[in-house]
């Protein structure tokens, strides 16, 4: 006998999908937004080289960017606002969100587990104390990437809300901060897909897992 | 199962059973989601490729059109950018000279102000200097991203428009400046024009304008970006239809407002 379980709701699994390629829209039209004003470095790296921008093309299209940035917006800030209610609403936010500062600690060793430098995994429900805390993180910097760009993008009509991220160039830097987050996050989290393999993908595309597969079939 | 049975439900099946179950259930998830995913490159090329007006896909003017006329429609006199103390003044470079480009003969400058409907005027800067003066330091954010802090003296836009039109007179809708050789122009929403912070500057940082700064006056207007502030302004044109603007030609916003 083997048990399959339904593990991601449609609405989940659909908002999920529909946000992918907005973000990258968003990320992709704010880079060429950036472009125009490049300032920003990490220690001795620069943010971005001038053969990144030149690789992917991205000089001289700030207008186009602006434009598609400003029609993009509306449909990101759309399925962000269907996803937080749906998930509200379908009670899927006791899954995700972590209900005890013990997740921190808990994410710690999932992390360790991750790197190879423990055996065990803590007890976990749908998601670990991991992905609990990126989930949720992440849906608070897609809050975070509306109201900092709200503040860039009308500081006068919204002065009150550059003021209170410490300012427009604040604000900027915090913006363009959260785009490297999400570059960041996007990174680990495929790595950890594919690392996790195809029954954890397969659910996200169907919504239905085989429960303990992986103890079936022989560790690789 | 512990909560949410409803939502997630289990099933215990023989193991051919389970895997053919999900299989179908993947394949047609697969093909939804392919189809989910053609619709939605269609979409973007369309969104990306439909015929340009002004150098936009006509889809994505339109929406930065809405943007602008929605920003105007809750635009009010209360949204100010913030000010500064004098001494936070620096940042601002001048940026472009298109209209800029023969050098500036003062003696002949004159401004040129048009209204439907009322007969050509012709001012002299001491014609603008007659309407209060007002100083403010405000941030002036450049559309490339940067922005800096500066000090602008001048008269308010509301004050030469209410001057130029009388009191209780309609005031159109609209309003073009251009330089003198009408190399560079902007248009602007009334509400905008009319808005405290909008200047016709004939000082910076506490100093006539210089010439690469827009003398003998420039537009102030730091709720909108940089390439609104119009420099060596020749021509102010009230009018009832929406002006071109040089910008917005090439595939910038129209409204462009902070």
């Amino acid at each position: 006998m083997q048990t399959i379980r339904q593990k991601h709701l449609l609405g989940t699994r659909w908002f999920h999908w529909i946000n992918l390629p907005l973000l990258f829209v968003m990320i992709w039209s704010g880079m060429l937004i950036y472009w125009a004003f490049p300032t920003y470095s990490v220690g001795p790296i620069r943010l971005f080289p001038q053969w990144v921008f030149t690789l992917f093309n991205i000089p001289q299209r700030l207008a186009e960017g602006m434009a598609l940035h400003f029609f993009f917006m509306w449909l990101f800030v759309v399925n962000g606002v269907l996803y937080v209610a749906y998930t509200l609403l379908s009670g899927e936010w006791r899954y995700l969100v972590p209900q005890s500062f013990s997740a921190f600690h808990d994410a710690w060793f999932v992390l360790l587990h991750d790197l190879r430098l423990r055996r065990d995994l803590p007890s976990q429900e749908k998601y670990n104390a991991a992905q609990q805390i990126a989930y949720s993180a992440i849906v608070v910097m897609g809050a975070g990437s509306v109201v900092t760009g709200l503040a860039i993008y009308k500081p006068a009509q919204l002065g009150w809300l550059a003021t209170l991220l410490g300012g427009y160039p604040i604000a900027r830097l915090l913006h363009f901060t959260l785009t490297v987050l999400y570059l960041v996050f996007f990174t680990v989290h495929v790595a950890q897909v594919i690392l996790a393999g195809w029954n954890n993908f397969r659910s996200m595309v169907s919504g239905w897992e085989i429960v303990n597969e992986e103890e079936r079939t022989p560790a690789s | 199962m512990k909560k949410n049975e409803r939502q997630h439900p289990e099933l215990s099946l023989p193991d051919n059973e389970a895997q053919r179950i999900v299989r179908g259930k993947t394949r047609r998830s697969f093909l939804v989601g392919g189809l989910a995913a053609a619709g939605m490159v269609g979409a973007y090329e369309w969104v990306t490729h439909a015929s340009p007006e002004d150098e936009v896909p006509w889809p994505q003017r339109r929406v930065l059109d809405f943007n602008g006329r929605l920003s105007e429609r809750l635009l009010s006199n209360e949204h100010l950018m913030p000010t500064y103390a004098p001494d936070k003044i620096g940042g601002v470079k001048p940026n472009g000279h298109f209209g800029l480009e023969k050098p500036l003969a003062s003696e002949k400058w004159s401004l040129q102000v048009t209204a439907p409907g009322r007969s050509a005027t012709s001012l002299s800067l001491a014609d603008v200097k007659q309407l209060a003066k007002t100083e403010m330091t405000t941030r002036f954010c450049c559309i490339e991203g940067w922005s800096g802090i500066t000090q602008w003296g001048g008269a308010r836009f509301s004050d030469f428009t209410k001057n130029f039109f009388g009191p209780g007179q309609p005031i159109p809708a609209y309003v073009y400046m251009a330089t003198p050789d009408g190399e560079y122009y902007v248009g602007l929403d009334m509400k905008s024009a009319l808005h405290p912070q909008t200047l016709l500057a004939y000082e910076q940082d506490g100093k006539p304008l210089e010439e690469r700064r827009g003398a003998p006056l420039r537009l102030a207007i730091p709720i909108k970006y940089g390439i609104k502030n119009i420099k060596r302004i020749g021509l102010i044109q009230y009018t009832d239809e929406r002006p071109a603007d040089y910008w917005a030609e090439d595939g910038y916003d129209w409204f462009a407002g902070l």
